[in-house]
């Protein structure tokens, strides 16, 4: 089964206290953390456990900037075979539809059975997997928790829906699925891993090795612009305690003493 | 200004909340348009259905297939495409069956989309403003964008909220189910399989001491233990806890996992998404000890306290054992 996996390069929230800019044209970039968007990396484990059980291989892609050549390495030193930077001035400030865009043509250039993508990524939009199926005219599913090969034409797939519950669908090949985490337990990569992989050759590609349009992706084929990142006026908010530790434990005993949170 | 469509997610024959969410989204739009309802499903409960939606819809449009008895976005898709009018705006909640829908669609209409939205502005003609978070909810941000030739819009669930006793639309119910084309699909539905069932009920907890990725290590789910051993609480916990297999999904608080209605829920190293906000009921007394203090769960806890949680369990812990 030949797998391409979209994966992204993003600001590690876990390890980021994203601060807003005071002009409000982006948040703070200096000294932030990046890592594979979590999602993608549940993604990309996936494609690997499928390839490893039926043949194949596994294309790790990104639409990003020089930079994001390293979340490729990083997913190539977890074992997928290929990787491909797609990148050009003309796919600067693309919507969700323009990555979708993008995406679309270096599928068209491949021959893939199958396309996966996160959930969602740091702009917590959870578009680009659904739209990139829908250009492409493949079926799609989107929180996938469960993969099964029936044969070279269907796979089964489970959905997460609400409470818990899963929801279990049968899907036509070639098709795209959204990764939802929790579906495997991705590898650990080492940093030997990620030397083994250090001069392997990663092409480039541009607009024009795409066959795209550059007014159809970027800036200028966006239909939903990001005019500001802003910190909103809070209501109340949590009162927050103060004082040494200790006194901290002693107020909070107190209140939820009060509040039934305390036998 | 294009013609407004919401569509109605429903099961067991009961509406959801985000029915009467999506026209308070739709007025912000418009506040004259007579928003219509879309109904899709199979047999008799859809009629309750449609009767609940025109309580709050001035018009409702059922679709009733037996090849829409269960919600397949990839069939609702290929409906919608076939009967909607070409300039619409379409509203679908953003939850497991809207993410699954709306993107696609948004293609297939060629309109934008505009993901998770929580607040809607009118800015100029046709352009509106809305408010979206991205990182996590550590940051807000306004987009623009044009729904002058329609648009998709899923608005979040529970962010606009009905007013009470609201007057009812008295919407009119049109049977619309024979201008369904093809609905057949290269994705099939086969079955729902129920959550399991945990040892631990965490939905009948009075007091929970609810743990996040802020836990770090499977080793320190033991300070939690602990603690809520002192306090008579329960443990319970965010997804990334249960995709590492560290607790049993049935501990799992949030959209995706259990609906609990605490007294006291006490969040440990849990930044505050929206998904996980989504599983707390019943306006608890909530605690949040995080060591970030721009961490989101801030805007919503009743009570914050700054502090790494490894070092304020245990000494929590502690002093609650020496009061007993
Ligand atoms: C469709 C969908 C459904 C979802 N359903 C759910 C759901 O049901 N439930 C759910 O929880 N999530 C759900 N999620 C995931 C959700 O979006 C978040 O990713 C998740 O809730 C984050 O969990 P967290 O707060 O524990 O982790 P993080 O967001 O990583 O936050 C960890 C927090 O801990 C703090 N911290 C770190 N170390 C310490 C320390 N030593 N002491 C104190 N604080 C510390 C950090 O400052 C941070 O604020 C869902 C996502 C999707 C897309
Ligand atoms: N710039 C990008 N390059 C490659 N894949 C992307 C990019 N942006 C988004 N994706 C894919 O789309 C998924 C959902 O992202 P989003 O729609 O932005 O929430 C991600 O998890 C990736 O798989």
């Amino acid at each position: 089964m030949e797998i391409l996996v979209c994966v992204k390069r993003v600001p590690d929230t876990a390890e980021n206290e994203i601060e807003v800019k005071s002009d409000g044209t982006d948040i703070e970039r200096d000294d932030l953390v990046y890592s594979v968007n979590e999602w993608d990396n549940y993604a990309v484990e996936e494609a690997i456990q499928i390839r490893d059980n039926v043949g194949g291989s596994v294309t790790v892609v990104t639409v990003g900037d020089d930079e994001s050549e390293e979340v490729l390495r990083r997913e190539m030193a977890m074992g997928a075979d290929n990787g491909v930077l797609l990148s050009d001035s003309a796919f600067e400030g693309s919507d969700g539809r323009g990555v979708a865009a993008i995406l679309k043509a270096q599928a068209d250039a491949g021959n893939y059975d199958l396309i996966l993508c996160g959930a969602q990524a740091d702009d917590g939009a959870g578009q680009v997997g659904g739209m990139l199926a829908a250009m492409l005219d493949w079926p799609y599913a989107s929180l996938v928790n469960h993969i099964e090969i029936v044969d070279d034409k269907k796979i089964k797939v489970g959905r997460e829906i609400e409470g818990g519950n899963q929801e279990l669908n049968e899907i036509e090949l070639p098709c795209v699925l959204s990764i939802q985490t929790g579906i495997n337990e991705p590898r650990y990569v080492g940093i030997r891993g990620i030397r083994k992989v250090a001069s392997v050759e990663i092409p480039v590609k541009g607009a024009s090795d795409l066959g795209l349009d550059p007014a159809t992706v970027g800036e200028a084929g966006a239909k939903v612009k990001r005019l500001d990142y802003f910190v909103p006026e809070l209501g109340e908010g949590a009162e927050i305690l103060e004082g040494s530790m200790e006194e901290k434990i002693e107020k909070l005993i107190e209140l939820l003493k009060a509040k039934g949170g305390l036998k | 200004m294009a013609q407004i469509f919401a569509y109605i997610v429903h099961k067991g024959g009961v509406i959801d909340d985000t029915a009467a969410e999506l026209a308070v989204a739709a007025k912000k739009i418009d506040a004259s348009s007579a928003v219509t309802a879309i109904v899709t499903g199979s047999g008799a409960d859809l009629d309750t259905v449609c009767q609940e939606a025109a309580k709050l819809y001035p018009e409702v449009w059922k679709f009733d297939n037996q090849a829409l008895a269960y919600p397949n976005a990839e069939v609702i898709r290929k409906l919608l495409v076939d009967v909607l009018p070409k300039d619409a705006v379409f509203l679908v909640p953003h939850d497991t069956f809207g993410m699954d829908l709306g993107p696609g669609l948004s293609i297939k209409l060629d309109v934008p989309y505009v993901p998770d939205v929580i607040e809607i502005e009118a800015a100029d003609g046709s352009t509106f403003k809305m408010v979206r978070q991205e990182f996590s909810g550590m940051a807000h941000t306004h987009v623009a964008c044009d729904l002058g030739s329609g648009g998709v819009i899923t608005p979040r669930p529970g962010v606009f909220q009905p007013e009470e006793g609201a007057a009812e639309a008295g919407g009119k119910v049109t049977d619309k189910s024979g201008e369904a084309g093809d609905l057949s699909a290269r994705r099939r539905f086969l079955e729902v399989v129920e959550a399991e069932v945990g040892d631990v009920d965490i939905t009948k907890a009075d007091v929970l001491v609810s743990i996040g990725r802020g836990i770090e290590d499977e080793e320190n789910i033991e300070l939690a233990e602990e603690l809520a051993e002192a306090m008579g609480a329960v443990v319970s916990c965010s997804r990334p806890i249960v995709d590492a297999k560290w607790m049993e999904k049935s501990r799992q608080v949030g959209t995706s996992g259990q609906t609990v209605k605490p007294k006291v829920y006490m969040a440990m190293g849990i930044s505050g998404s929206f998904q996980h906000l989504g599983g707390i009921k019943g306006s608890p007394f909530m605690v949040a000890v995080n060591k970030n203090p721009k961490a989101p769960i801030f805007q919503v806890a009743d009570v914050g306290i700054v502090e790494d949680i490894l070092e304020f369990m245990p000494e929590m812990t502690e002093k609650i054992e020496e009061l007993q």
